[in-house]
């Protein structure tokens, strides 16, 4: 199934082979994934299973052993971060990498700030920030002039979205998005994710949460002690074998659904 | 039958009592001016951040009505409040708001820089040292240059130490300090008054260092040059204001510009207004000391890079949360170490202040704890030691609160042992405020402690 999606449509970021180890330690073997564009890719395994470090290897932060690596179907190194800004990656880090003391748009522009005769050029940086937000559909914030540190979790994984969309970006890769936020702010943050789908963009999210990939996801893949399991349409799944090929890495006797097929 | 309803009654007020408080902590988190569309809604705002703990200035403010009413009332003939003594009061205060504006460098990184009292001495001492007539006789502005250039690199080494070592800056500037204090004491063995390089002397270069501190601005001169910074300041604040406000951006209300507006003229005219009184005893002295616009200055250039620069910005950035600041790209080391640079080059500068003040350099320069002032100062005004948090103009309001002590222990010629123990006991209020302020507050550095 996975070679069949790859047939009807260029995936965005296609991965194969990709090894990646630390010392004696194979994080990743052979590890193959597409990513297709405008869609939301769900990356599930259990801990340990090479998630974070995949998802490193992606952004910049981590350099691959062997494997290939292409984007919208050319080949690419990406050997750090600003590699990955440039294709249009951009990451949502777990703890999301906001500095407390900044307001929303000193956030959000932190890196690239716009200059206007070599001094910051706060309203033009305020004027994209808060369009950025409002096309996110993000309005529960008072003002986009305070400090992050009086935002709530959900409002903070928006601003650390809106910060990772904000660069013409194609792929947005984000780590536990809704690990530590209440009923209501995920499904704040799950509206989000939707939104950038229907924007054109395409999310992957990692996850241990079933009920959210499930609502969000288009596509599944799972990662089993460094090696893929499985790719398929979401709805190719259900919670049960998502679970069996997160355990077990296969599909067992009990589910009575046919095993893999790549 | 009265007990049940007197329970629901008061269970009634209670769940009110959570309700009305929760939108108030909400307000309290944010800065009055980021959501205040009027002058009554900044009010409102202003005064929840008080109960919730953020109060801003307002205890500088306090610390200075309370400490000037106390020793105008203690000191000997009312000396205190008259315009000599303030006047000499501003001076001594200038060397110790320099400093603290150095030190924000390393405060607002979340280290500290211990060494810098006798870093910025060590240059004073070169640029004191390399005027004299009978020596080297270099001019003045050679001799400063040489002076800042050695801060410059002494903090460049501490810094490159404390961010390519990962060495804690605590330790590395007290290893500085230690070695500081002895280069310092070799420097004054040059030359002829050994141990005791002064400006006294009839050479316009030994003239200029004496009036950074003690030269006075012409009082007509005075007046005007208070109307353009006043004007310059005033018409910058509101166009920039008026204009966020039509494009719709986040802007204080009018009539809060215009506030700021006039705050700003009424300290310019008291200052100058008191300098310009005749101070002199048995000669007319009168004007505005060139401390004065030298420590504007500093402050003017260091606002402008810590508020509008991406220099500035980073600097805060990594004080907020350093991870951030590094997956942003932005070089942690080359940031850290230049901040460290800064520091000490703005403490050769306050030193440089500080041997103007004692019209040449000796042993006697008590560069060691002029650095618990300084940091003592940056707190008080506002600057948090835990990092991300803090402004030039913190050092400045703290500067003039410890300056204001200083001046009025100096007046009741309280004896060291006592200005040591109440120097101590300063530095301690400062950090319990400065605690006591992120315990009460959700906003800064909270997360990181």
């Amino acid at each position: 199934m996975t070679t069949a999606q790859v047939a009807t449509e260029e995936p965005l970021l296609k991965i194969r082979e990709l090894d990646k180890h630390f010392g004696p330690v194979q994080a990743l073997y052979h590890v193959d994934l597409d990513i297709p564009p405008g869609q939301v890719t769900a990356l599930c395994g259990d801990n340990g299973a090479g998630k974070t470090v995949l998802t490193k290897c992606i952004a910049g932060i981590y350099q691959i052993d062997h494997g290939q690596v292409s984007w919208e179907g050319h080949p690419v190194h990406i050997h750090n971060a600003r590699d990955a800004a440039r294709l249009g990656i951009e990451t949502v880090y777990q703890d999301l990498a906001l500095a407390d003391n900044l307001d929303i748009v000193q956030n959000m522009f932190l890196g690239r700030e716009r200059l206007r005769n070599g001094l910051l050029d706060e309203d033009s940086m305020e004027r994209s920030a808060a369009e950025t937000l409002s096309s996110l559909r993000v309005t529960t914030v008072r003002s986009i002039r305070q400090p992050v540190a009086s935002l709530s979790g959900g409002q903070r994984q928006s601003v650390a979205v809106a910060k990772a969309v904000m660069w013409n970006s194609k792929l947005v890769l984000m780590d536990e998005p809704t690990a530590a936020l209440g009923v209501v702010q995920t499904r704040m943050v799950l509206d989000l994710i939707r939104r950038l789908r229907d924007k054109g963009l395409a999310v992957m999210v990692i996850s241990h949460n079933l009920n959210d990939v499930f609502e969000v996801a288009d596509n599944i893949a799972v990662l089993y002690l460094g090696r893929m399991a499985v790719q398929d349409k979401a709805s190719n799944f259900d919670r049960q074998s998502v679970v069996e090929y997160m355990t077990t890495g296969g599909l067992g006797r009990s589910s009575g659904r046919p095993a893999k097929d790549s | 039958m009265a007990d049940p309803l007197k329970t629901a009654d008061i269970t009634g007020n209670a769940a009110a009592d959570l309700t009305a408080a929760a939108p108030e902590a909400a307000v309290a988190e944010l800065p009055p001016e980021v959501v205040a569309q009027s002058l009554g809604e900044y009010v409102r705002a202003y005064v929840a951040r008080i109960r919730a703990g953020e109060s801003g200035v307002l205890p500088v403010v306090m610390a200075m009505v309370a400490i000037v009413v106390v020793f105008q009332v203690i000191s000997p003939n009312n000396v205190y409040l008259s315009p000599g003594n303030l006047v000499n009061l501003f001076q001594q205060s200038a060397v110790i708001m320099v400093l603290a504006m150095a030190e924000a460098f390393a405060l607002v990184l979340g280290e500290i820089d211990l060494s810098i009292g006798f870093v910025g001495a060590c240059g004073a001492a070169i640029t004191v040292q390399l005027i004299q007539p009978a020596t080297t006789n270099w001019p003045w502005p050679l001799a400063v240059v040489a002076g800042l250039l050695f801060c410059l690199v002494f903090g460049a080494i501490q810094g490159t130490l404390i961010t390519r070592l990962h060495l804690p800056s605590f330790i590395v500037t007290l290893a500085g300090y230690l070695v500081a204090n002895g280069l310092f004491l070799k420097i004054l063995l040059f030359g002829p008054f050994s141990g005791y390089p002064n400006l006294i002397g009839q050479t316009d270069n030994l003239h200029f260092i004496y009036n950074l501190m003690w030269g006075t601005i012409d009082p007509v001169v005075s007046w005007i040059g208070a109307g353009v910074v006043v004007a310059a300041l005033g018409g910058f604040i509101w166009f920039s204001d008026s204009r966020r406000r039509t494009s719709g951006l986040v802007a204080p209300p009018a009539s809060l510009s215009l506030i700021k507006i006039g705050l700003i003229a009424v300290v310019a005219i008291v200052v100058v207004g008191i300098c310009n009184l005749n101070r002199g005893v048995l000669i007319v002295q009168e004007g505005v000391p060139w401390v004065i616009p030298i420590v504007i200055a500093v402050l003017a250039a260091w606002t402008i890079l810590l508020g509008r620069t991406k220099y500035g910005r980073y600097l805060y950035a990594i004080g907020g949360n350093p991870e951030a600041a590094r997956r942003a790209g932005i070089n942690l080391s080359v940031v850290r170490t230049t901040a460290f640079m800064l520091c000490s080059f703005t403490a050769g500068i306050a030193l440089l202040l500080y041997a103007s003040y004692l019209n040449g350099m000796s042993n006697n320069v008590q560069a060691g704890y002029y650095v618990l002032y300084a940091v003592a100062a940056a707190v008080i005004g506002g600057t948090s030691l835990m990092g991300g948090r803090g402004k030039p103009l913190h050092g400045v309001l703290g500067g003039l609160v410890i300056g204001a002590i200083y001046n009025g222990m100096y007046l009741l010629a309280l004896s060291f042992e006592w200005q040591y123990i109440v120097t101590g006991l300063v530095l301690l209020a400062a950090i319990i405020i400065d605690a006591v302020s992120r315990r009460g507050s959700t906003s800064g550095s909270v997360s990181r402690v």
